[in-house]
């Protein structure tokens, strides 16, 4: 699925899979910590965003 | 062509006539030029109509799931014979309730070159295992057979059925493919944006008919997610992003199923490159769970479908 979303243009680091256990709180702290920073970077989204429809 | 248009006549009445089956799903001539339509022939008359040419580009495994109370007979190239391997590996379709008459394909014929090669209205073709002939009103125009086939049937590896109770001719030689993703490699090497930008127009036209959906054979969902409405997974309107993912979904819900039969993009009424997403989780697939091709044999286990402990998971973190 990353493949793919990354294929069809959403920009590499935008999207993150975890798997972690809830005894694992440093891990969670430091996975959270890693996809802020990267997303941080990237800026807002822009790709596969719906604009809302103006309605006067 | 004849010789196999002859065979399955022959074997459809054979297998009429002996109650062996209610009905043989094949091809018949349709409405328009270049376009075969899916057939049911439940009697002699009906097994008279059935043909088989290069415009048999429908996909008869889609039928299949509807008819599973019946005892069928159904024609099958390579692709088909793949699918209804993964419909019965699925379990949608019982394997003793089928007869598969297996046809050695040598590839369908795309019609938008065909209208290309031809000065006017095609009236008539002709065909066969080399070369076309078109006929309209004041033309005949005769070309290669190669020069005219379907970019899915040009890089196909599997001809011949997969399975199947009889072969209509012998088996015919496999093509030796190579670049089978030439496309999608160089996609795949661009910028992200211009991805976006080509997945943008590739998608434009897109006026969801969903009739990629229909005529493809993995989509029997009784409901599939776009219709679901509570809760409702994907925007229904033609706006580019509810287009680029009901795409992206449709293409992921074929992932390690699909066939490249090309049902889809013959469906398509605007002429849209599916295969540009079905192909690149094909690809994915074959890189991801060693060389895994959908509907080899009745044995394999769906990669998808299945857990293996050293599954690849380079993506989780």
């Amino acid at each position: 699925m990353k493949n793919l979303l990354e294929y069809v243009g959403l920009e590499p680091g935008r999207i993150h899979f975890s798997w972690i256990s809830s005894a694992e709180g440093e891990k969670f702290a430091r996975v959270a910590k890693e996809v802020y920073e990267r997303v941080n970077s990237l800026g807002p989204v822009k790709r596969l965003v719906k604009e809302r429809v103006e309605v006067a | 062509m004849q010789n196999r248009t002859d065979k399955i006549k022959e074997i459809a009445k054979r297998l009429l006539d002996d109650d062996k089956v209610d009905l043989v799903l094949g091809h018949r001539k349709g409405t328009i030029s270049l376009k075969n339509t899916p057939a049911f022939a439940y009697n002699k008359d009906e097994v008279e109509e059935l043909l088989w040419d290069g415009n048999c580009r429908s996909n008869l495994a889609t039928f299949l799931p509807r008819l599973k109370d019946k005892r069928v007979a159904v024609v099958a190239q390579g692709c088909v014979s793949r699918n209804i391997v993964g419909l019965i590996i699925e379990k949608q379709i019982p394997r003793e309730n089928l007869y598969i008459i297996g046809v050695p394909c040598i590839g369908m014929l795309d019609p938008n070159i065909l209208r290309e090669k031809a000065p006017g209205e095609i009236l008539e073709t002709k065909e066969d295992e080399t070369k076309i002939i078109l006929k309209g009103s004041g033309f005949e125009t005769s070309f290669e057979r190669e020069e005219a086939l379907r970019d899915n049937c040009k890089l196909c590896l599997h001809r011949n059925p997969t399975l199947f109770d009889e072969l209509v001719v012998d088996e015919v030689k496999e093509q030796d493919v190579s670049g089978r993703y030439d496309d999608i490699i160089a996609l795949e090497n661009k910028k992200p944006e211009e991805r976006t930008t080509y997945f943008d127009e590739l998608l434009s036209s897109c006026i969801r008919c969903y009739a990629c959906r229909d005529a493809c054979p993995l989509c029997y969902c009784p409901v599939c997610f776009v219709d679901e409405s509570n809760p409702q997974w994907c925007g229904k309107s033609t706006d580019p992003r509810d287009v680029l993912n009901y795409h992206i979904l449709r293409a992921f819900h074929c992932a390690g199923r699909c066939t490249e039969c090309g049902a889809c993009e013959d469906a398509c009424p605007m002429d849209i490159k599916i295969r540009m997403l079905t192909g690149k989780i094909e690809k994915d697939i074959q890189e991801n769970y060693d060389g895994y091709e959908a509907g080899m044999s009745l044995d394999a286990e769906p990669p998808l479908a299945t857990f293996k402990p050293d599954d690849p998971q380079q993506f989780i973190k």
